[in-house]
C-alpha cells in the first residue's frame, strides 16, 4: 500500500486516549516510548499493524498503541498471534509478554512459535518477578530470591531466556534494555527487519517487587563496565574505552582479554551457523562477565506461514473440485 | 434372520429371502476385522439396502495378540427397510480366534451362525483368552449354527503361488473369510476388488493375493457342504436421491467446508490429535484445495487459541477435540465468549471422566460444554445425532457463530464418530446462505466502536485487522459496551452479563419448530440428544404400532433450547429422556422448566441398546397405565 497520500506517522499516532495504568517509574514506560519511537521511524500504518499480549503487567500493552490490539490469556499469545500470522501473512504481528507469561504458564507456546519461525516479532519484558500478583519469584527470578511465595529464598534455577530460544532455534534472538533507550529502539527495528520469528529479551526494572534487579550493571556509573554491546563483525569489547574484550576457549567457556590480548578478543558474527558463541554468551554468568546486549543470533529459514500457505495455494492450483462434486465424491448411488 | 422365504438364484443351492441380517466381524486387533467390516458396508450400500455400523475398537494399537483386551469388533445391519441402529443382537458371528468368540458369544442370537477360525484354536490359543476347555469341545456352542473354517490352512492354499511371504499371506484371511460371507449374503464382489486396487495400486502382489483369497472363500462357500443356503436381504425402500455411505466425523468436514465454503470464509483447523477426534484433523487437511488450512498445533490449548486467531483475523477458526481436550480449552473458550468471536468446537466426546475409555462412546460432556468455564460463559450448544446429521449440525454451527459472533460448541460422540450409514446428499444450491459482513473501512477520524452491536441480533461488528479506520483493543478484560474500553463498572458488568446471554437466546428466534415422530400430545413424550436418537426412535415406532400413545423428539439445539419444548413436553402426561450420562440433560430441563423429566441413563461405554430402552418404555407405559 502507498502512504503518499497522507504524512508519515509519528510516534505520537501511536499513542491511544487511554490513560497508561502501570505504576510510576516502571521500565514498562520506557519500553513504550521505544515501540512507539521506532513504530513511527518504520513507516509503519496503525491499521496494518496486530499487538497481541498474554496476562501480566506488560501484557497491558496493546491498550497503549493505536494499531489493532488483542489482550488475550495467560501465556497463549504466541498460539493465538500464531492464527493470526497464518489467516493473514500481511498483517504485522507483535507480541508483547513478560518472564512469567512467556517462560512459565505459556512456555509451550513459546518454544513451539520459535521453533516453526512464524513471522511474529515477540518481546519479552523480563523484570525476573511476577508484578500483576503482586510479587512472586518468577522462572528468571535468581536461585534464593526472597519473595513473598518464597520467604526463605527460591530453590528454583532460573532460565536463561536467550538459551532457551536458541534451544528452541529461534532465527532471530536479541536482548536489549529498558533504560536504553536508542539500543532498544534500534534493536526493535532490527527485530522488524527479521524474515521469520524475532525473540527480544528487555530487561525491564519492577521498581515495586524487584527494584533494581538489574542495577548492577544498568547503573550509569557501572554501565560501560559492565553491559557488552554485540556488534556484528566487530570483537566482543567492553569498558569505557573499549579495553577489555570475550574471548571463548577451546570448550567454548568465556574468558576475559586485555591489553596484548586484546587482539583475540572474539569477533562477532550474528549470522554464524553455531549457536554455540551464541549460547556462550546467553549463559555467561552475569556477576562475572559483561552482561551482553544486541544480536546473539540471525539466521535465514523458511517462515511457518508461508509454507503453510503455499501448501493450500499449491492444491488450490492442482486440483479444482465444486462443493458439489466434493459431497458426491466416493461411492454415491442413487434410489430412483 | 427370522423372516426367510425360500427363492431360487443361478446358485446351486437354494436362496432365502431375509427383511434384516446383523453381522458381526470380531478378531485381533491385527486381524482386520475394521476393513473387512467397512468393505460389507460399501459392498451393501451400493446394493441399495439401508444399512448402520458399529466398530468397536480397543484403544491400544496392538494389544497382545489373541488376548481379550487385544479384540476388535465391527457390527453392521442392512435391511429392507429403514433402520436406525446398529442392531442388538447379532445372527451372524465371525471370530477369528478364541479371545474374540469369547467376547462376543454372549450376544449371538440363538441358532444364529457362528463361524470360526480354526487355526487359531490351538491350546495356547485357548489359553491366551483364558479358556480352560477347548469350547468347540464342552459344548458351550450347542444351539448356534456352527461353522468352522481353517482360514489360515484355506489361504495358505488359495495363495500357493503368490508370490508374498508367509506372514503377509496370513495377512489375507480376513478376505478369506470376507468371500465366505460374501457368499453366504449374495453380495457383490466387484466394489471390494476396486477398493482393494485402489488401496494397495503401488503393491500389485497384495492386490492380487487379496482378490484370490476372497474370491477362494467365495468359490469354497459354494461348493462345499458346510453351507446348506444362502440369503438375500432386498434393497430397501428409501427416498429418492443421491446416497453416499458417511460416518460421523466425515459428516462434520464436508459440513464444515459446505459452510467454509457458502460463506466465503475460508476455513482454518487449530487441532491437535485425540481419540475419536483425530480423522476429523486429517480429512480436513486432505481439502488443502477447497482453500482449508490445517494446523497441528502444539497442545490442545494452542489448537483453540490459534482458531480464536483465526477468527479474529476473519477467517472461519474452527478447533476439534474431546473431553479431556475440551477441559484444557476451557479458558480459551472463555477469551471467545469475551472477544465475542465466531469459534466452532467439535467435541467428539468419549467415555470420561479423566483419559477414560478412548474408543469408547459417552455422551457426559453436555454439562461442560454448558457451563465447564469460569464466571457466566454462555455459548451456544449443538448436538448432531447420527452420522447422516452430522453435516447439517456443522453446517448449522458455522451459520450460527458467525451471524452472532459467538462460540459454537458441536456436540458428537465416539458412536457417531466412526458408524456409518447412507446419507442422503443434499442439494448443493438449495443450502441456507450465510451472510457475512465485515465491518467496512472508515476514514481514520472517525473511532470505531468494536462493541456496536446489531440491535436484533446483538452480535457485534467483525472488524478485521488490516482493514483502514477500524484500529481497536479487545481483549478477556470486562469492557464497555459499544467502545470496547476496559470497564469494572457494577452496572457495566451486569449489563455486558446480561448482554452475552441475550445474544445467546436470540438465536432461538431463529430456529425451526421441533419436529416429533408421533402426535405433539400425548401419554408418553421421549426426548433424546446425540446418538440415542437410532435406539430411542426403533422403540418409539414398535410402541406406536402397539397403538400406544408415544411420541419422540430430537434436540439438535441444547442451548439455548427450542423455544416451543416447554409447550411441547407439557402435552405429554410423562415426558422421559434417555441419556448416556448420569442424567445432565433432564437435570437442565427440570431447573429450566420445572416438569418432572424422567431420566433413563446408561453409561457403559456402550449406545443404548433398542430392546433395552423399549423394556424401559414399556416398563414406565405399564406403570403409568396402573397409577403409579
Amino acid at each position: 500500500m502507498t502512504t503518499a497520500d497522507r504524512p508519515p506517522l509519528t510516534k505520537k499516532d501511536f499513542k491511544t486516549d487511554q490513560e497508561v495504568r502501570w505504576c510510576p517509574g516502571c521500565g514498562d514506560y520506557s519500553i513504550l516510548n521505544s515501540v512507539q519511537s521506532a513504530f513511527a521511524k518504520l513507516g509503519k500504518q496503525l491499521h496494518e499493524t496486530v499487538v497481541i499480549s498474554g496476562i501480566g503487567c506488560s501484557s497491558r500493552f496493546p491498550y497503549y498503541m493505536e494499531t489493532f490490539g488483542f489482550h488475550t490469556i495467560h501465556g497463549r499469545a504466541p498460539a493465538i498471534a500464531t492464527g493470526v500470522k497464518v489467516s493473514n501473512p500481511a498483517l504485522d504481528v507483535w507480541v508483547v509478554t513478560g518472564d512469567g507469561d512467556a517462560m512459565s504458564i505459556g512456555g509451550n507456546h513459546l518454544i513451539h512459535a520459535l521453533r516453526r519461525n512464524v513471522g511474529l516479532r515477540i518481546l519479552m519484558f523480563n523484570n525476573r518477578i511476577y508484578g500483576l500478583t503482586k510479587g512472586q519469584y518468577s522462572p528468571t527470578s535468581p536461585q534464593g530470591k526472597v519473595t513473598k511465595s518464597s520467604p526463605l529464598g527460591s530453590i528454583d534455577q532460573p532460565f536463561a531466556p536467550l538459551a532457551l530460544a536458541l534451544g528452541a532455534s529461534s532465527t532471530f534472538v536479541a536482548r536489549s534494555i529498558d533504560i536504553m533507550g536508542p539500543h532498544l529502539e534500534g534493536t526493535v527495528m532490527k527485530a522488524d527487519e527479521h524474515d521469520g520469528t524475532a525473540f527480544v529479551e528487555i530487561y525491564q526494572n519492577c521498581n515495586i517487587f524487584n527494584d533494581g534487579a538489574f542495577k548492577g550493571f544498568t547503573d550509569k556509573e557501572v554501565r560501560s563496565e559492565r553491559v557488552m554491546e554485540l556488534q556484528h563483525g566487530e570483537p566482543l569489547l567492553f569498558g569505557a574505552n573499549k579495553d577489555k574484550g570475550i574471548r571463548f576457549d577451546a570448550g567454548f567457556r568465556p574468558e576475559i582479554v586485555t591489553g596484548d590480548e586484546l587482539g583475540t578478543a572474539y569477533v562477532w558474527d550474528e549470522t554464524a551457523e553455531s549457536i554455540a558463541p551464541a549460547m556462550a554468551l546467553a549463559t555467561m554468568n552475569e556477576a562475572e562477565f559483561p552482561v551482553p546486549i544486541g544480536v546473539f543470533r540471525r539466521a535465514a529459514k523458511p517462515r511457518f506461514e508461508a509454507g503453510i500457505n503455499d501448501q493450500v495455494a499449491t492444491a488450490q492450483q492442482n486440483k479444482q473440485e465444486s462443493l458439489r462434486d466434493l459431497l458426491y465424491s466416493g461411492e454415491v448411488w442413487t434410489v430412483d | 434372520m427370522d423372516t426367510a422365504t425360500p427363492s431360487k438364484n443361478d446358485s446351486a443351492k437354494p436362496v432365502q429371502e431375509l427383511e434384516q441380517v446383523i453381522i458381526r466381524f470380531a478378531g485381533d486387533s491385527g486381524d482386520g476385522m475394521q476393513l473387512t467390516g467397512d468393505q460389507f458396508t460399501r459392498t451393501t450400500a451400493l446394493m441399495g439396502n439401508d444399512i448402520a455400523t458399529f466398530p468397536d475398537f480397543p484403544a491400544e494399537i496392538r494389544a497382545p495378540a489373541g488376548t481379550l483386551p487385544g479384540v476388535s469388533a465391527f457390527q453392521l445391519r442392512f435391511s429392507s427397510f429403514d433402520i436406525h441402529t446398529p442392531g442388538d443382537a447379532p445372527d451372524v458371528l465371525v471370530a477369528m480366534n478364541p479371545a474374540a468368540l469369547k467376547a462376543h458369544i454372549g450376544e449371538l442370537k440363538k441358532d444364529g451362525v457362528l463361524l470360526l477360525n480354526t487355526a487359531s484354536f490351538k491350546a495356547n490359543d485357548l489359553k491366551k483368552a483364558k479358556y480352560e476347555n477347548d469350547p468347540r469341545e464342552d459344548g458351550s456352542l450347542a444351539g448356534f449354527r456352527v461353522i468352522e473354517v481353517d482360514l489360515e490352512a484355506r489361504t495358505k492354499e488359495a495363495l500357493a503361488n503368490s508370490a508374498l511371504d508367509n506372514r503377509s499371506k496370513m495377512r489375507c484371511k480376513n478376505m478369506y473369510a470376507l468371500g465366505i460371507l460374501y457368499w453366504m449374503f449374495h453380495r457383490d464382489m466387484e466394489p471390494t476388488m476396486k477398493a482393494i486396487a485402489a488401496k494397495f495400486a503401488k503393491k500389485p502382489d497384495v492386490v492380487d493375493a487379496n482378490l484370490a483369497a476372497m474370491k477362494a472363500g467365495h468359490a469354497y462357500a459354494e461348493t462345499t457342504e458346510i453351507f446348506q443356503s444362502a440369503y438375500r436381504v432386498p434393497a430397501a425402500k428409501m427416498r429418492p436421491g443421491t446416497y453416499r455411505n458417511i460416518m460421523g466425523n466425515q459428516g462434520l468436514c464436508l459440513g464444515l467446508v459446505a459452510a467454509s465454503k457458502r460463506a466465503g470464509l475460508p476455513l482454518f483447523l487449530g487441532s491437535y490429535p485425540i481419540t475419536p477426534a483425530s480423522d476429523i484433523l486429517h480429512q480436513l487437511s486432505s481439502y488443502k484445495h477447497h482453500g482449508v488450512v490445517t494446523f497441528q498445533a502444539e497442545d490442545e490449548i494452542a489448537a483453540v487459541a490459534s482458531a480464536i486467531g483465526a477468527s479474529y483475523s476473519g477467517k472461519l477458526g474452527i478447533t476439534s477435540t474431546s473431553g479431556p481436550g475440551m477441559a484444557l480449552k476451557a479458558e480459551a473458550i472463555g477469551l471467545a465468549v469475551m472477544a465475542e468471536l465466531p469459534l466452532v468446537i467439535l467435541n467428539v466426546q468419549r467415555a470420561g471422566p479423566s483419559t477414560g475409555m478412548p474408543t469408547k462412546t459417552q455422551q457426559a460432556d453436555l454439562l461442560q460444554a454448558m457451563y465447564g468455564r469460569n464466571g457466566e460463559s454462555p455459548v451456544c450448544v449443538l448436538a448432531a445425532s447420527m452420522p447422516s446429521d452430522a453435516f447439517e449440525t456443522a453446517y448449522e454451527a458455522v451459520r450460527i457463530a458467525v451471524k452472532y459472533m459467538i462460540p459454537v460448541i458441536v456436540l458428537s460422540d465416539g458412536y457417531i464418530a466412526n458408524g456409518s450409514e447412507p446419507w442422503l446428499l443434499p442439494d448443493v444450491d438449495a443450502l441456507p446462505a450465510i451472510d457475512v459482513q465485515f465491518a467496512p473501512e472508515t476514514s481514520a477520524d472517525t473511532k470505531f466502536m468494536p462493541y456496536e452491536r446489531n440491535q436484533e441480533t446483538l452480535a457485534r461488528p467483525w472488524a478485521r485487522p488490516g482493514t483502514k479506520g477500524l484500529v481497536h483493543r479487545i481483549g478477556g478484560l470486562e469492557k464497555r459496551d459499544v467502545t470496547g474500553n476496559i470497564d469494572y463498572a457494577p452496572e457495566n458488568h451486569q449489563h455486558m452479563i446480561d448482554t452475552r446471554q441475550q445474544k445467546v437466546q436470540n438465536i432461538a428466534k431463529d430456529l425451526p419448530p421441533t419436529e416429533t415422530i408421533g402426535e405433539r400430545a400425548g401419554d408418553l413424550l421421549v426426548l433424546g440428544w446425540g446418538s440415542t436418537r437410532g435406539a430411542i426412535t426403533a422403540s418409539v415406532q414398535k410402541l406406536q404400532a402397539d397403538g400406544h400413545k408415544v411420541s419422540a423428539a430430537f434436540l439438535r439445539y441444547l442451548n439455548p433450547l427450542p423455544n416451543d419444548l416447554e409447550d411441547l413436553m407439557r402435552g405429554f402426561k410423562k415426558v422421559v429422556l434417555p441419556e448416556m450420562n448420569k442424567g445432565q440433560l433432564a437435570m437442565m430441563l427440570r431447573s429450566r422448566y420445572l416438569i418432572d423429566v424422567v431420566s433413563y441413563s446408561q453409561v457403559n461405554g456402550q449406545p443404548f441398546k433398542s430392546h433395552d430402552v423399549l423394556a424401559y418404555l414399556e416398563q414406565t407405559l405399564a406403570a403409568m397405565k396402573e397409577g403409579n
